[in-house]
């Protein structure tokens, strides 16, 4: 009788249709704007460094939950696949395959798969990864090519000194920072459509903003965090610039350059490592926001992004504790 | 634009399928036998007061209330009682249950069964609840709580408002809608006839606005009720939960733990106004009910008229029949309702709607690592952290389940429904609720 395969479960019976595959490939896509401007401006080094750090990410995963776990095969999940991107987004494409490769070790190895895999990591895997890279290797990590348009042929590209760090050392030798602006070949624009040296993915605010869009029509982020941490990246540089206009670079810089739209809109936003709640989300953004300026303006790194967020995310269990949602119906007494 | 009302926090959208959506209310026909449990509500089971071999009248009494929390049981049909046994209900358990074979149609002699409005009642508030408890109306919203006991506002306790829950926010039912659209005037006779059972001269009735025709019928029907109030809400599940419901309409807050009547509210749904006039005005038990049988593959979606104790079966058979790749029978709505094992079971006076899902729908999600997205705090309508809940149910913390309000959970099962880890988070929130409840009821 067909009556025997009739399955019972509970309620509900109906599922909202999104899962875990789709979100991470929802991101990969959302990636996409910014990896193109990587491959328009640095050549095929983008690429190949983007297929090394996804290839070396999934494959620890694998290995890790085959060897160690013992456990069903978790890559089809597409979140090795998203934190090898994001390693190579935060690299230089320069960078020597070796580092690369050990760089994705330490994110799957220490920073996901050593708490239990996806899910149970307190810190953003591929900013493990990429702080540990830069702590190893500082030259490496640092010595960006300089860009040059749709260049696929293979050469020992020239390296430069991105804006950020030019302003930091000016500043720190006392030019006034209108003149360290002036004497820049990157304007503003260039700032916002991606041509200027830096990390692979970090170039272009525009199609990191584009891809945030996406994210967030998809409700794969909300606008809490990007807008905490990029509004709070605004309003202290801002006050700071607002004090003495020489000393401090203006907020537009701050913004467009270093990591900070990459971090606010794809490292900051990754669920796993970030609160709760709306407030929460708020909280944990300002928080990125303030670290990142204190770095960049009086710490020894000409970025703080990374470290803002990894400093961010070990709060994440007392911010959750600190903004528990107001229960229905709590706060009128029972009569 | 008008902003439309609706609860502040939380509730998901899922996809509307009301495929048997405008099509008038059928009558089915007379079963061979009926098997009535005498379960058929919230409290203490009824009290069968027929043996075996007793001929009954169609609405004759056949289980007696068995205490305050209770109702009677009329009998569907008219016959012959086969047998008191237990059989197998919506519920999966085996509940005694009156089985009648089915001869003739034989009405009690009391029962008007004209379709003439009666628009006046006599009754005096007590005389009504104790009408409407004589003809074992329950509500007809899922719940199936006793409906005098809900008319009977406890000392201390004022009500102000009469809420009707026209909102019918279970996906793929549309069981009140049609009844709405072919008996507006009886229901709206229904609420002034509870309004004056309660002492309230304020009726509100929330209907969801993907049923713009039942809002416009009745916007223009209330206008001669001087006391009822149409209102129109923003589709919203789980609106129809009372609590998501009085917050909708008059923004207050029932307390945790508490009931409607903490803020002066008593909820009823549109069916039960609509079983309150016919057991008040036409003395009439509620003994049939309106039944959508509905699902992606089924042939003839229909809503259908059915009898207490028909097997849903015949219900199915009058939709064009099981479809062949039927996975999963539910009882109810695909939010709340009840998975069940065979169609034998027979149709109750919670019975809203049989939902045939296709195997495909019947499976549950891949399940994930839980990612920590929140999406389960943002959706649900207590404000819980549904995530929590099924770590600490897990975790067998139950007192620690209690401090996060785990009782408060009205089973809406919007977080497993959202949940992208696929994770049955519900499935977790009851076993807490039913050990934490255990605990409790050990402390008396």
């Amino acid at each position: 009788m067909a009556n025997n395969r009739l399955l019972v479960s509970m309620s509900p019976h109906d599922h909202g249709k999104d899962n875990v595959k789709k979100i991470m490939y929802g991101v990969v896509l959302a990636m996409m704007p910014a990896f193109l401007v990587s491959v328009y401006y640095f050549g095929l080094d983008a690429i190949r460094v983007n297929l090394i750090a996804i290839a070396a990410c999934v494959f620890f995963e694998w290995f890790i939950q085959k060897v160690f776990f013992k456990g069903k095969p978790t890559i089809t999940d597409g979140s090795a696949i998203v934190t090898g991107m994001l390693l190579a987004f935060n690299v230089p494409t320069n960078l020597p395959w070796w580092i690369l490769v050990i760089g994705a070790l330490v994110a799957i190895g220490i920073g996901k798969m050593s708490f239990g895999g996806l899910g149970n990591n307190p810190f953003n895997p591929a900013l493990v990864g990429r702080v540990f890279l830069l702590i190893s290797w500082p030259v490496q990590m640092t010595s960006y090519p300089k860009i040059q348009v749709l260049n696929f042929a293979i050469t020992d590209a020239e390296t430069g000194a991105t804006p950020l760090a030019l302003v930091k050392e000016g500043l720190k030798n006392g030019e006034p920072f209108s003149q360290i602006i002036e004497s820049m070949p990157t304007s503003y624009t260039d700032m916002l459509i991606g041509q200027m040296g830096g990390s692979l993915g970090e170039i272009s605010a525009l199609a990191l903003i584009i891809g945030g869009l996406y994210m967030l029509i998809r409700k794969i982020i909300t606008w809490h965090v990007p807008v905490a941490v990029l509004a709070s990246i605004a309003i202290f540089t801002g006050i700071l610039y607002g004090i003495n206009p020489e000393a401090y670079a203006d907020p537009a810089f701050h913004l467009l350059t270093g990591g900070v739209m990459l971090g606010a809109i794809f490292m900051a936003t990754d669920m796993v490592t970030s609160p709760m709640t709306g407030k929460g989300m708020l909280i944990y953004g300002v928080g990125i926001g303030v670290i990142t300026v204190l770095i960049r303006v009086w710490g020894a790194y000409p970025e703080g992004v990374s470290f803002a967020i990894l400093i961010m995310n070990a709060f994440v269990p007392l911010i959750n504790k600190a903004t528990k949602p107001k229960r229905f119906g709590e706060t009128i007494k029972k009569q | 634009m008008i902003v439309l009302k609706t609860f502040p926090k939380g509730g998901v959208h899922p996809a509307e399928n009301k495929l048997s959506k405008g099509k008038k209310i059928e009558k089915l026909n007379m079963p061979e036998t009926v098997t009535i449990p005498i379960s058929q509500h919230i409290g203490a089971p009824a009290v069968p007061v027929v043996n075996k071999g007793d001929i009954v009248k169609i609405g004759q009494l056949i289980a007696k209330s068995g205490g305050f929390v209770s109702a009677n049981i009329h009998s569907s049909v008219s016959g012959k009682v086969l047998k008191i046994e237990p059989s197998m209900d919506a519920s999966g358990y085996k509940r005694m249950s009156i089985i009648i074979k089915v001869e003739g149609e034989e009405y009690e002699p009391d029962i008007d069964l004209s379709d003439t409005l009666v628009k006046e009642c006599s009754l005096n508030a007590d005389e009504i609840k104790k009408r409407i408890a004589d003809k074992g109306i329950v509500g007809l919203g899922g719940a199936t709580f006793p409906t005098h006991v809900k008319l009977s506002v406890p000392p201390g306790k004022t009500a102000e408002h009469l809420v009707i829950n026209a909102v019918e926010c279970e996906p793929y039912l549309t069981a009140d809608h049609q009844l709405m659209m072919e008996k507006p005037d009886e229901i709206l006779v229904g609420c002034s006839i509870m309004a004056k059972a309660i002492g309230v001269n304020k009726v509100l009735i929330g209907i969801e606005n993907n049923k713009p025709d039942a809002i416009k019928l009745f916007k223009e029907k209330a206008v001669s009720f001087n006391n009822i109030e149409i209102y129109a809400l923003k589709v919203k599940y789980p609106q129809g939960g009372e609590k998501q419901l009085i917050k909708a309409l008059i923004n207050r807050e029932v307390p945790s733990g508490g009931l409607p009547i903490d803020v002066g509210c008593v909820v009823q749904n549109v069916g039960t106004a609509f079983a309150v006039y016919e057991a008040v005005q036409k003395n009439k038990p509620l003994y049939e009910r309106v039944v959508t049988v509905t699902g992606k593959n089924v042939k003839n979606p229909v809503n259908l008229l059915a009898k207490v104790g028909t097997p849903i079966s015949e219900l199915i058979e009058l939709a064009g029949g099981l479809p062949e790749d039927t996975g999963k029978i539910v009882n109810g709505g695909p939010m709340m309702g009840k998975a069940v094992n065979n169609q034998q079971i027979p149709v109750t006076k919670g019975t809203s709607g049989i939902l045939l899902f296709p195997n495909k729908l019947a499976k549950r999600p891949k399940v994930y690592n839980c990612i920590r997205c929140s999406r389960c705090t943002h959706v649900c309508p207590m404000n819980l952290e549904p995530h929590l809940l099924k770590n600490l149910s897990n975790k067998a913390l139950w007192e620690e389940l209690e401090k996060e309000r785990v009782l408060d959970c009205i089973e809406c099962g919007s977080c497993s429904y959202t949940c992208p880890a696929g994770i049955p988070l519900l499935d977790y929130i009851r076993l807490g609720k039913a050990n934490l409840n255990r605990i409790i009821r050990s402390r008396k």
